[in-house]
């Protein structure tokens, strides 16, 4: 009788292991593989969402025009779970599938990750969202299609300064995360050479839920502003503690908060009163390209399109732009393509001077009675 | 001697107090992560006692709790009552899961070999956290307000509402717990089951009603546990659990595992270690230094603080 078990057992495992080898996609060669990698599931999933549905979409627009090079675009997305040795093994899955370019990561961690990667295979990929320097380093392949970190952090320390009139700052950071490190070391930089004083310069840990003692720590040198730069999970949790610790001054953060309504239950909205931080552009821009997208979004997806979903618009149309302009799926071809692009998007210019990394203007938001609100916009010398 | 300006004694005296302030503030932010820990760390000490088991999916009950919590607040939102009757929903339902758990993955494992029944049981954490990310998601879900977090201020030192409660709440539940092990017949009936196994079921005492009553109890008070966890820190997620879980079966140990005392001192000083450490050394070392702590506490005493050295008389 066990042993009748043990053959069935094994009969089962060997069919299931069949039933996964067989899921292999075949290569269709009548359309174009554009590889795409976010976090669908886990802390961030709102970005990956977001990226993956305004890229589905802008795809959807350019297909029913009649796609490019006379073939369909198909963006095929992998769910990294906000996790770098994920984003790999999905990014080498997506090279098996012979992608002609890859449209991701998200965040700066695992796109790092993955650059290496690319920058030894030589193939084309544009992030749309991943923030952190690192991640255009490793090679003249690698692209992205927002602003750095060192600049989002040295304009909030800016906007601290001038805007908020601050004379002190407080930073607490997450030590183990590429973005967050280095928005509080830009801002740090920043807010000493005007003259601003860091009073406390806190850090905790990954898997940490409670700051108290560290904001118990801050609230007690009353710093005039508080820079949280981290994801809007944390964030929710930081500033709710915060309030709770006697921390009335302003929070300020960078892009990673974007999507923080989400993470604080209505009954609570109150603690994220007077935060203030940078974005890729504001839902209330007037422009007509702006206003198109937000509106084609919204009926399609049922919300207003965050920041990352605006950029990962523009990514997929600045990757329909270079297949046009390289006339070909050639990655040399498609990577000179992208280094001379010039794409009038929904989130500004994008040009590219010799590296990876584009200049754009800061939209600056303020969050009131749970909403969203365009507050000023700071635009690079 | 220097003549030391009035002034500047005075600014000495006001930083003095002023680190005192810090100094109990931080204390009381340690107090009450540390009373979480010692609630779920009951629940551990509790099992271990009776049956020697270590339940492994006992910090997922804490986190089922507090998805119980999150889905009954809107219902009872829509009746007009207050919110912190969620913890009543919580209590009961985990009380039930613990009960259930034990039913089925424990009891008839009871005579297999221990490694079985540690298989088992973090087979049965696996299975209840990847439920809840079915059911639930994985995306963390923020928590809607329990109970107060506005600040309030006595005598200089700062705190919420929500944190006196906890400490509060939470000292009046351990104290009750060992007030009924100790003076009531059901927790004589679990001494009894615990000292020697057979010889409680000869002398005509229901050991399955027993340890059935201790996993429900001991589940009940992480579900007040999970309450509180999740109004101090308002998002749940389905591996909220772990590390709870990890740190208060750490308080257990430390504080002797399997005696009830144990767990309640080895909460607390683990908690106002970590909170300690964060303030005055480094906030990355927070961890180190409480694993660092458990580690010297084994070294020098392996059955812990409170732990009796059992040696097998012959």
């Amino acid at each position: 009788m066990k042993k009748k078990l043990a053959l069935l057992m094994a009969a089962v495992f060997m069919l299931s292991s069949l039933a996964a080898v067989s899921g292999c996609a075949k290569k269709d060669s009548g359309k174009i593989l554009i590889g795409g990698l976010a976090p669908l599931t886990g802390e961030i999933a709102v970005y990956g969402n977001s990226v993956k549905n305004a890229a589905t979409m802008a795809f959807d627009e350019i297909n029913a025009a009649g796609g490019v090079l006379g073939k369909q675009i198909d963006y095929k997305v992998y769910d990294e779970k906000g996790d770098p040795s994920e984003a790999i093994n999905a990014y080498n899955k997506l090279m098996d599938e012979k992608m002609v370019a890859l449209l991701g990561d998200v965040t700066s961690k695992p796109s790092i990750a993955v650059a290496e990667l690319a920058a030894k295979d030589g193939i084309l990929m544009l992030t749309p969202t991943a923030s952190a320097p690192d991640v255009t380093k490793p090679g003249s392949n690698i692209f992205r299609v927002c602003f750095l970190d060192p600049f989002q952090g040295a304009a909030m320390a800016t906007f601290a300064a001038n805007s908020l009139k601050a004379k002190t700052v407080a930073v607490l950071y997450n030590t183990s995360d590429d973005y967050s490190q280095g928005l509080a070391a830009s801002f740090k930089a920043q807010a000493e050479t005007l003259g601003l004083t860091v009073i406390n310069y806190e850090g905790y840990g990954a898997d940490d839920k409670d700051f108290k003692s560290q904001l118990t720590k801050i609230a007690s040198s009353s710093p005039d502003a508080l820079f949280v730069p981290d994801y809007y999970a944390k964030d929710a949790l930081i500033a709710t503690q915060a309030r709770g610790a006697g921390i009335t001054a302003p929070i300020l953060g960078a892009d990673g908060w974007d999507g923080v309504l989400t993470s604080v239950d209505a009954s609570n909205i109150s603690v994220l009163n007077d935060v203030y931080f940078s974005n890729h552009y504001s839902v209330q821009d007037t422009s007509e390209k702006v206003k198109a997208f937000v509106k084609n979004y919204t009926a399609k997806f049922g919300e207003a399109p965050n920041a990352l979903a605006a950029l990962a618009y523009d990514a997929a149309y600045m990757m329909a732009d270079v297949l046009k302009t390289a006339g070909s799926t050639d990655s040399k071809a498609l990577i000179k393509a992208m280094a001379a692009i010039k794409y009038e998007g929904v989130t500004g210019t994008i040009q590219y001077a010799g590296s990876g990394d584009p200049v754009k203007s800061v939209t600056i938001i303020r969050i009131v009675d749970g909403k969203y609100n365009f507050f000023d916009k700071v635009t690079p010398k | 001697m220097q003549n030391i300006p009035a002034r500047t004694l005075d600014d000495l005296l006001v930083l003095e107090d002023k680190r005192m302030v810090d100094f109990i503030q931080q204390l009381i932010n340690g107090l009450q992560i540390g009373s979480i820990y010692a609630l779920v760390a009951l629940g551990y000490t509790m099992v271990y006692g009776i049956v020697k088991l270590i339940n492994f999916a006992h910090g997922d009950v804490i986190m089922i709790g507090s998805y119980v919590a999150i889905t009954t607040i809107p219902l009872l939102a829509a009746f007009g009552a207050p919110s912190w009757l969620c913890i009543i929903a919580s209590v009961l339902f985990c009380a039930f899961l613990g009960f259930m758990i034990e039913a089925v993955a424990y009891r008839p494992l009871r005579n297999a070999p221990r490694l079985c029944s540690i298989i088992t049981a973090i087979g049965m954490s696996l299975f209840l956290e990847n439920l809840a990310m079915l059911v639930f998601s994985p995306n963390p879900r923020p928590v809607p307000r329990i109970f107060s977090t506005k600040p309030i201020m006595v005598g200089g030192i700062q705190f919420t509402f929500n944190t006196l409660l906890t400490i509060i709440v939470s000292v009046s539940l351990m104290v009750a717990i060992q007030f009924f092990v100790k003076n009531s017949k059901t927790g004589r009936a679990m001494r009894a089951v615990s000292e020697d196994f057979g010889a409680a079921k000869l002398m005509g005492i229901n050991v399955n009603r027993t340890i059935s009553l201790t996993f429900a109890i001991g589940s009940g008070l992480a579900a007040f546990g999970s309450v509180f966890y999740s109004s101090t820190y308002p998002l749940v997620e389905p591996m909220m659990g772990s590390m709870l879980g990890l740190k208060a079966f750490i308080a257990a140990v430390l504080g002797g595992i399997g005696i009830i005392p144990g767990a309640i001192i080895g909460g607390l000083i683990m908690g106002v270690a970590e909170s300690l450490t964060k303030a005055y050394i480094n906030s990355q070392l927070a961890d180190a230094v409480v694993f660092g702590i458990l580690i010297v506490v084994l070294l020098v005493k392996p059955s812990g603080i409170l732990g009796k050295n059992t040696k097998e008389k012959v």
